[in-house]
């Protein structure tokens, strides 16, 4: 009896501690994953606030490392992702409302919901590819604003449909049947309940979305759009350029000093990205809040 | 009156129309993905032989002796890719099986935003890391690492996957019915010993499909790679050297100004076709065995 007490006793002691040795490990994991995190974080801030000025941010680029600004960057990420906004969210938006609202649950809206998925998981470069065809080329578009934004409204589209999708269906049934006991129709019950009440979940998503394409580059570079800018765009057929392009372009010169302007360049993308996650958390508090009062 | 009522119908059915081509327009885009992939690469085989294509070692079609072998690029994304997985898989399962199983409630609700974080940083950021940390930092110990390197892109990519990995894991184990971890404690079975061998493998298809994904994006995965890994197609497996993937080649003739029509300009098309079907196929694979795990415990 003794020496099996002593081997259950070995043995619960070893369990004991290869669990606290996992749980250390899982930790020591994270903590790594986090200080990477920070690491990334901090290098860039390091390298490139020194760079970071009034001046970069109102200079066009330049072949002089030390005069290059961002400014052409700025604003065509700027007019870039407003223009996206304007095609992709009705659009999208739209499209939840029919998948919601008005679609059976029919062999259609199963073989939709597939492809919304399906989209959402293509390489964003694809959507370049399929931009440069159908925009630059077929429509005649050129290398132009509006070919960018309409390449980018159809990355966004299955991210906006599905968030969109979110926030109708948290709308309780009952409000819609209250609706249509009062004698309202079918979009009177959708334009005056469910849509006021979805408002803030389609916007927060809605600018979720557009915060992932601000940091795309790869489908406008395949869609053509250009490196090096000099002026502002002017319209919507114009020639532009973004951040993450702008950054791009300076990190892959030879010059070091190109570096630290790309470095300052990822400063003012990820301060753009912060306060568009912010305006996304403020809008959905403060409308939540008015919502249940 | 009754005029009234019959215009109110004509303008709901105008706007049901309209919400329907909305939700019509998803499948024109796929539609049109796949349209322009397979005309553009049906002209580019009308010039280049199919076994060509599969079985030459070299790809320089923008050489003057011209070589259309995908075989290079195809290694290329291969290895920066198989980094990737290999850093994030075990990392972002760890982090899983932790969050999901051992951490305090506290910890888990702080630390999935975090991790989110990483997922949503621009790919140009990851990839001025990779090439400006993470490499200068791998020569202090490999001093054989050339400053185009399959190895840091892809450690780097790893970490962007990390969070699709843990929290898809994550996702899997949660719908774990807890009568199972219950049983099997009353078994006697300690908290890892129950994650280990009841939760993991009771989860696993969960898992699976998140690691298809996680290798779908990985194939994907452009500016890491096209500012960080080089742009010179080559056949190896050795990770220290420049390779080219199939993303970065199309972002290397995008930059270029090669004129449309040509078979330089078709060739990113043959490219995009490969990374196009490759990543579909995972996609819907990762997918049946998410629905799969659904039907089992829901």
């Amino acid at each position: 009896m003794r020496p099996q007490a002593a081997a259950l006793y070995r043995m619960l002691t070893l369990r004991h501690w290869t669990e606290r040795l996992f749980k250390i490990a899982a930790v020591a994991t994270l903590v790594i994953v986090l200080a990477t995190l920070a690491a990334l974080l901090l290098d860039a801030v390091i390298d490139g606030a020194g760079r970071l000025s009034w001046q970069f941010l109102t200079s066009f680029p330049s072949r002089k490392p030390e005069e290059a600004g961002i400014l052409a960057a700025l604003v065509g990420t700027t007019y870039l992702m407003i223009l996206t906004a304007v095609v992709a969210v009705p659009v999208g938006v739209g499209a939840a409302i029919y998948l919601e609202e008005y679609a059976k649950k029919g062999w259609f809206s199963r073989v939709v919901e597939v492809n919304i998925a399906n989209l959402a998981g293509v390489p964003s470069i694809i959507y370049g590819l399929l931009g440069l065809e159908l925009f630059v080329r077929a429509m005649g578009l050129d290398r132009s604003l509006l070919a960018g934004a309409l390449t980018m409204a159809l990355l966004v589209l299955p991210i906006i449909i599905i968030a969109g999708r979110e926030a109708l269906r948290a709308v309780p049934p009952s409000i819609r049947e209250a609706s249509y006991a009062l004698g309202a129709s079918r979009w009177q019950t959708i334009r005056y309940q469910v849509l006021s009440l979805a408002f803030p979940g389609i916007l927060t998503g809605s600018i979720l979305a557009l915060s992932r394409a601000i940091g795309e580059a790869a489908p406008l570079i395949t869609m053509g759009a250009l490196t090096y800018i000099a002026f502002l765009p002017d319209g919507l057929l114009a020639p532009f350029t973004v951040l993450p392009i702008q950054i791009f372009n300076w990190v892959s010169r030879p010059q070091k000093g190109f570096f630290a302007a790309a470095a300052a360049g990822i400063i003012v993308l990820l301060v753009v990205l912060l306060l568009m996650n912010a305006l996304a958390v403020y809008l959905r508090q403060r409308y939540q809040r008015r919502l249940y009062l | 009156m009754l005029l009234r009522a019959r215009r109110k119908r004509v303008g709901e059915r105008a706007l049901q129309l309209g919400f329907f081509l909305c939700g019509a327009l998803s499948l024109l885009t796929t539609f049109g993905i796949v349209a322009v992939l397979i005309f553009e690469t049906v002209e580019f085989f009308a010039e280049v032989s199919l076994l060509e294509f599969l079985t030459d070692t070299q790809w320089t079609p923008l050489f003057a002796q011209k070589h259309f072998g995908i075989l290079p690029l195809l290694s290329g994304t291969f290895l920066t890719s198989a980094i990737a997985i290999l850093v994030a898989m075990p990392v972002g399962l760890v982090c899983a099986i932790y969050l999901s199983e051992f951490a305090p409630e506290p910890v888990r609700r702080m630390t999935k935003p975090v991790l989110e974080v990483l997922a949503g940083i621009p790919t140009v950021v990851y990839g001025y890391f990779a090439l400006l940390f993470v490499t200068p930092l791998l020569q202090t110990f490999v001093p054989s690492l050339s400053g185009f390197n399959a190895l840091a892109p892809g450690m780097v990519m790893g970490i962007m996957i990390i969070p699709l990995i843990s929290s898809l894991s994550e996702d899997a184990m949660y719908a774990v019915p807890q009568s199972l971890r219950e049983a099997a404690h009353a078994l006697g079975a300690s908290r890892l010993q129950v994650a280990l061998r009841v939760v993991v493998p009771a989860a696993f298809s969960g898992i699976a499909a998140a690691f298809l994904l996680a290798v779908s994006r990985a194939i994907g995965e452009t500016m890491i790679v096209a500012i960080a890994a080089g742009q010179q197609p080559r056949l190896t497996l050795n990770p220290l050297v420049p390779v080219e993937t199939m993303t970065a080649y199309i972002v290397q003739v995008s930059l270029g100004d090669t004129p449309t029509g040509t078979l330089e300009y078709r060739t990113i098309f043959a490219v995009g076709t490969m990374l196009f079907f490759s990543t579909l196929i995972l996609n819907l694979f990762s997918r049946s065995l998410r629905e799969r795990i659904r039907e089992r415990y829901e």
